[in-house]
């Protein structure tokens, strides 16, 4: 049998398999992060328990409102996002004139309200969500069994990615949020509602962590808490790819679930830190992260 | 000015009467007053197993105590550990110096109740450990301060780990969490498992908590054990075993062996993903008249089925109630001794003692998880399958490295 680094090469492929779906999960979520950050300056502490929020409404939707699971992971983002529309709306704005360390104190206390309620009505153990049917059962690969779901998974991910970033790169529309970022004023003046466009973007960002909560439900217990260990991690891919940066929040997102996944093999205890020395290696390195431009 | 002078001098009398009649009640009550201070993880992973259920449960006892000993109220504490073990010493230091608080419940993740037990040995406070698991609490960390009162995991080895053996599940691979419970708990596995006959082919350890298992699924798959040891608890176990039913484990002839199970987790994750499941328990709710009865009580209370946990916060709490009641005391080292004098014998415990290293042993059951055909209900979930009898469920004193054991 092959061997690579003492490991089975079925066993490495297995794990690199593993860790490109936990990777396009990350580079979901980081991306949302990116997306508000980049264009509206707003470090969104409340992201992971916005994407809780995403598994928990299809959970209930599902459980009181028989909404199928394909219906969920097209209305989920949509009300969660219009969710994230009204916090914007309300709160945000008052503060946006503020050093970042308000937003960033104001989301970290949402995050935790929407986790303390929802903790006190469903506990912490967690509750199942069917995998739709049509994905059940799993793929041989000939190196490993991959449940067909975590292909999805990865497909879906991915897609997502690919699209938001062809949207604000590529699209006149996301020319115009970038524009108006950059410098508001002048595009007011050139009629552009820019207000709108942000509130719209930081709608859209939480629409983002609403649907990877979606696409989380079947693979995870779905718990208050669900959302709060991967936020940090997800923070952390932020800072290695370059805050702020779309493509950079994409790759490095995959990449890091790799590396995570590979831990996992040859040293399973460093697993929970490896994406932070990562981290502290490029800050020390390269302080705007891999993808970031220099100020 | 008679009659006034006549008036105080009584109202004095009466006062001072009353005051020496209380203070001969409280006389040995610090500050007057019964305090027990509940510690517990009340937000995170451990939440459901103890938390505020468990505090439901602290607060059943002391009503059904009536509120007060010899007079002497009964005032109740609670905090949150985070199942940080930095979090609940520093608690428990405050309640001591600040709160005088005489007796500390709960306890639930290993590394914290460890922390905390030498804290109270250091000040001299008594506590009561319900949650935790560890072995080691009443082994190499023993202190005459506390006692260790539902389960450890000596019982869930010798009872779930035996009984998979002699079924033919003879090959394990272990899947521990890094910290000091599953370090105990695999410890204990090994040595019955190897005394069984079987081997312990491989293993891993992963970082407490864990959101993703499917790696260490796939490197369990990998091995060929036919035996997945999960010595882990709570969320982690309910997240291993999701992910175990993911990847077809048991489509693939291997076997799930869940070396601590509780209750919210086995309802958690329905019947279909566990059944058929071996777990040893030291109390369920459905095993006898008596305890059918407690658990109805608690039911409508809560709106749940208590724990194993739950149910031993509550018996906990009483038997130290009635130590403080006989000894006419709450000084930790009277009450700690009485305690250890009275047996326990409640809808909880059966042929309970508390022995010297403050191991508190009783009956345990190995039962296994019904299917959902034979569950009649939503809190309908065990069989209990044998008794393991309370000189055979723990750890024999001759085997203790605990400092109060003479060897």
């Amino acid at each position: 049998m092959t061997m690579i680094f003492g490991v089975p090469l079925a066993v490495f492929m297995g794990q690199l398999t593993l860790g490109l779906v936990n990777g396009a999960f990350y580079a979901l979520l980081s991306l949302g992060l990116a997306v508000i950050f980049g264009l509206l300056k707003i470090v969104n502490f409340a992201h992971g328990a916005q994407y809780m929020l995403g598994a928990f409404a299809a959970l209930l939707g599902f459980r009181y409102l028989g909404i199928n699971y394909w219906l969920a992971l097209f209305l989920v983002p949509l009300v969660v996002g219009a969710f994230g529309v009204l916090l914007e709306r309300f709160l945000l704005r008052r503060i946006a004139h503020l050093d970042h360390l308000y937003g960033l104190l104001l989301t970290f206390g949402l995050a935790l309200i929407f986790e303390g309620t929802l903790v006190n009505f469903f506990g912490v153990s967690g509750a199942r969500y069917a995998t739709p049917e049509i994905l059940q059962g799993g793929l041989n690969l000939g190196f490993m069994f991959l449940p067909t779901y975590r292909a999805w998974v990865l497909v879906a991910a991915l897609a997502m990615c690919l699209f938001t970033w062809f949207m604000i790169e590529r699209t006149r529309l996301g020319a115009y949020l970038r524009a108006g970022t950059e410098n508001s004023q002048l595009m007011q003046a050139f009629g552009v509602n820019v207000p709108l466009l942000i509130t719209l973007t930081y709608g859209f960002g939480v629409g983002l962590a609403a649907f990877a909560g979606v696409l989380a439900a079947p693979l995870y217990p779905v718990s208050p808490t669900m959302g709060s260990s991967l936020l940090i991690v997800v923070f952390a891919v932020v800072v290695i790819g370059g805050m702020g940066s779309i493509l950079g929040a994409i790759i490095t997102g995959l990449a890091m679930g790799i590396i995570e996944g590979l831990t996992k093999v040859y040293y399973p205890e460093a697993s929970n830190t490896v994406i932070f020395l990562v981290m502290i290696l490029v800050l020390m390195l390269r302080p705007v992260g891999l993808f970031g431009k220099e100020a | 000015m008679t009659f006034m002078k006549k008036t105080l001098a009584a109202s004095i009398a009466v006062a001072a009467a009353s005051s020496l009649a209380v203070s001969t009640a409280q006389a040995d009550m610090s500050d007057g007053e019964i305090r027990i201070g509940y510690l517990a993880d009340m937000s995170g992973t451990y939440r459901d197993l103890a938390g505020p259920g468990g505090e439901a449960a602290l607060e059943m006892a002391v009503e059904d105590f009536g509120g007060s000993v010899n007079g002497s109220p009964i005032v109740v504490f609670s905090a949150d550990d985070r199942n940080s073990a930095d979090v609940g010493a520093n608690t428990v230091r405050g309640w001591i110096d600040q709160d005088n608080v005489d007796m500390v419940a709960g306890l639930v993740a290993s590394s914290v109740s460890i922390a905390v037990t030498k804290v109270l040995e250091e000040n001299n406070g008594l506590g009561i450990v319900s949650g935790s698991a560890a072995s080691s609490i009443t082994n190499e960390h023993c202190t005459p301060n506390h006692i260790h009162w539902v389960y450890d995991t000596y019982p869930l080895a010798n009872g779930t780990a035996k009984a998979v053996v002699e079924q033919g599940g003879d090959s394990w691979f272990m899947l521990t969490a890094d910290y000091a419970f599953g370090h105990a708990l695999e410890a204990d596995v090994t040595k019955v498992v190897e005394e069984s006959g079987g081997e312990i082919v491989g293993g891993v350890r992963h970082p407490f908590p864990t959101n993703d298992f499917s790696s260490y699924i796939l490197q369990a798959q990998g091995s060929g054990a036919k035996i997945i040891g999960l010595a882990n608890a709570g969320a982690d176990t309910v997240n291993a075993i999701t992910t175990a039913s993911q990847f077809g484990i048991t489509q693939s002839g291997q076997q799930l062996a869940g070396l601590l199970i509780f209750l919210n987790d086995v309802h958690a994750l329905g019947l279909e993903a566990t059944q058929g499941l071996l777990l040893t328990t030291g109390w369920y709710w459905d095993m006898d008249e008596q305890s059918r009865e407690w658990a109805q009580r608690y039911f409508d209370e809560v709106g749940r089925m208590p724990t194993m946990v739950q149910a031993g916060i509550y018996s906990s709490t009483m038997h130290y109630l009635k130590a403080v009641e006989a000894a006419g005391t709450d000084d930790p080292e009277t009450v700690r001794a009485q305690m250890a004098e009275m047996p326990v014998e409640d809808f909880f415990a059966r042929n309970g003692t508390i022995r010297e290293d403050g191991r508190m042993i009783h009956d345990m059951y190995l039962a296994q998880v019904k299917t959902p055909e034979e569950s009649t209900g939503e809190w309908d979930l065990y069989e209990i399958l044998s008794t393991i009898p309370a000189e055979e469920a723990y750890r024999p004193l001759s085997e203790s490295q605990c400092k109060l054991v003479q060897n």
